[in-house]
């Protein structure tokens, strides 16, 4: 699984293309990973948090009534809203910020759409009685005012940012722009599995426990491998820890979704992988959605972990080589998905995971029932019920 | 010895900056010219990008107003340094972000640069490691890729001004583009140890405005480079700005020569 070489590419992507201010800093960064990799005090304090923290590991479900009523392949979910804060961003924060602790830093600072990896930061900050600001996009702040009070209630300082088109990119903007003027003293947290090296490397190393707990449990379970992992892909962090495990058997299939928004037709869509071309941006070689001139296109999608300009670049080295698939999935077939797993299973699962859930709805009944299907559920979804009442029509006061 | 570093070698420099297509490409070219005739060493024409990561809130509201239309061809940018190129030989550097270049096309971009007249490319999201892909061609047409080194370089300077070409870029403080009131203060040293390495010039750039600041800059190094200030007069000027910035440029060249 590890397939990038020491200047972090996976294949022709990744790379560092970022200001010649964030390059020492990064590759302090990246040289304090790979001593801390080979540390067992430092592995042992990442699995001790994990488990006795963060609640891990978390469950494989098997979702008996989403199977029979689907008529086709076995669906198990992989329940990383069951975390501590109620999303797989925990994982990643807990190993970043150990790295940080390490490093001698005293303030971290984060990015966030949804609020899931902000308020993840914003929890270890409160742990570890460190320093935290988290950059936000004004659009996103707007729309997800609960976990913004539930960042400032932790103790974090909230920027709404209101450059370019006030979501996540703009947010991951602000953060660069940060860690650029203060190097030195900060750590910059990265929530997803993006950016210059050693980010994609790093925060794939720390999801990847969710493939690591999901392969034995399943082979536990069922005592065989599963035929198909089916993850939402925003950034493409819950992904990739879902993948990893699995990238090298080759009989498992590996299934990434994006959101399409309005639909891959529109101009109100995310699906990076499906319409991007390869470009340059936020520090690293991947694939984003741009105009002609290379102009990085405003994008869309009611779920504001998922509207994102790009993608990993390992997932899109996983593309080229045709070793994982990715698919689009709309807004009206995430918001039906958020209500069918509600009603079948009993879990409000997050906007972001419903668009895996809801590719799941349409793969399972294609599949024979010997077949098995994980599918990851990245979070909860209690941040989003207001916004899906709004959708469907029906006014609530929070 | 390349045309930007045969130009600017062994006197005391003005690079001046404007974003393309602020307001209109028109107003580019007039502003371009009158910086030449204010006495501009160099003038950086920067192509707006929708995510200007390396800039301060001047340069970005610049690139907002030049992205209008964000679907302005790159063609049409480099039309205009064409008609840059009839009315002066300054030498001219575009600020570009390296997606623009990946998208044009590495080879077309660097024969397009030889073609319209540009002679050097200041890449802010390209630092040395990453620029193996591109310098082929840009080799191949005589265009300098110009290195920045920041005061936190370090033991990076070597490495950095080993592959650098034209002049070297010094940033004089941490962060992104714009006014400031102070620098980093080990910028003498970094200056230093820049010229320890290599016999390009070094100008530094980000965050100087006032001429007494262009003055205190010029006496440690070979030339200031001032982007945001002349931004700001297109921004208060609009169309009309190509007459300030010529007296700009020749109160900044005055300061900075004495």
């Amino acid at each position: 699984m590890t397939n990038e070489n020491a200047k972090g590419r996976f294949g022709r992507f990744g790379g560092q293309y970022v200001p010649e201010t964030l390059m020492p800093e990064l590759n302090k960064m990246a040289a304090a990973y790979e001593e801390a990799k080979k540390d067992p005090e430092f592995q042992k304090e990442y699995a001790d948090l994990l488990a006795n923290y963060a609640n891990r590991p978390s469950i494989l479900y098997y979702a008996k009534n989403m199977t029979e009523d689907l008529g086709g392949a076995q669906v198990y979910l992989k329940r990383e809203d069951l975390n501590h804060t109620g999303a797989h961003k925990i994982n990643n924060v807990i190993g970043q910020v150990l790295l940080a602790k390490r490093m001698g830093k005293k303030r971290l600072i984060a990015e966030t759409g949804a609020g899931q990896h902000g308020v993840a930061t914003a929890t270890i900050a409160a742990l570890f009685g460190l320093e935290c600001e988290v950059f936000m996009g004004k659009e996103d702040t707007d729309r997800q005012q609960l976990n913004v009070y539930r960042m400032e209630l932790l103790g974090a300082k909230v920027h709404p940012v209101t450059s370019g088109t006030m979501t996540l990119k703009d947010a991951v903007n602000a953060a660069l722009q940060d860690f650029a003027a203060h190097p030195e003293e900060t750590f910059y947290v990265m929530g997803s599995a993006t950016g210059p090296h050693p980010y994609p490397m790093m925060v794939r190393d720390f999801q990847s426990i969710i493939s690591e707990e999901s392969k034995a449990q399943i082979l536990k379970k069922t005592g065989k491998l599963p035929d198909t992992i089916v993850a939402c892909v925003g950034g493409g962090s819950n992904a990739i820890g879902s993948f990893a495990n699995f990238i090298d058997d080759e009989g498992v299939q590996l299934i990434g979704v994006e959101a399409a928004g309005k639909g891959l037709h529109s101009q109100d869509t995310a699906a990076t992988l499906e319409l991007g071309q390869v470009g340059v941006f936020h520090g690293m070689k991947s694939v984003f959605l741009q105009n002609k001139s290379g102009q990085i296109n405003p994008v869309y999608s009611i779920s504001a972990g998922l509207d994102y300009p790009g993608v990993g670049p390992e997932h899109a080295a996983l593309a080229e080589t045709k070793r994982a698939e990715y698919v689009g999935i709309t807004d009206d077939e995430a918001v039906a998905a958020f209500e069918y797993i509600a009603k079948q299973e009993g879990i409000v699962a997050a906007m972001e995971s419903c668009h895996a859930i809801a590719y799941v709805q349409k793969l399972a009944p294609t599949m024979s029932k010997d077949q098995v299907i994980i599918c990851t559920v990245s979070g909860r979804g209690d941040k989003d019920v207001a916004a899906v009442a709004k959708y469907q029509g029906v006014e609530i006061n929070e | 010895m390349s045309k930007i570093q045969d130009a600017l070698m062994g006197k005391k420099n003005f690079v001046a900056f404007v974003t393309a297509n602020d307001p209109d490409l028109e107003a580019t070219v007039e502003n371009v010219v009158a910086l030449a005739k204010g006495g501009a060493d160099l003038v950086e024409i920067g192509i707006p990008f929708s995510d200007p990561v390396a800039d301060g809130p001047v340069i970005q509201a610049a690139d907002v107003r030049a992205l209008k239309d964000p679907d302005l061809p790159i063609e049409r940018i480099f039309e205009a340094v064409g008609k840059v190129r009839e009315k002066t030989d300054v030498p001219l550097a575009f600020l570009v972000y390296f997606n623009i270049i990946v998208q044009y096309g590495y080879e077309r971009f660097a024969a397009d640069c030889a073609k319209y007249g540009i002679d050097g490319l200041i890449i802010p999201d390209l630092p040395t490691e990453e620029q193996g892909e591109l310098r082929p061609y840009t080799d191949e047409e005589n265009i300098d890729l110009i290195s920045l080194v920041t005061t936190n370089s370090g033991e990076r300077i070597p490495m950095i001004v080993e592959k650098a070409q034209g002049f070297v870029y010094l940033v004089s403080s941490l962060g992104v583009t714009g006014e400031r009131t102070t620098f980093a203060k080990n910028l003498k040293e970094v200056v230093r140890d820049v010229k320890r390495n290599t016999e390009l010039p070094v100008f530094i750039g980000f965050g100087i405005h006032s001429p007494e600041q262009a003055k205190e800059m010029a006496a440690i190094a070979d030339g200031v480079i001032v982007g945001s200030a002349c931004v700001a007069i297109c921004e208060q000027y609009g169309k009309e700005a190509a007459p300030h910035l010529e007296a700009y440029a020749k109160e900044m060249v005055a300061a900075i020569r004495g």
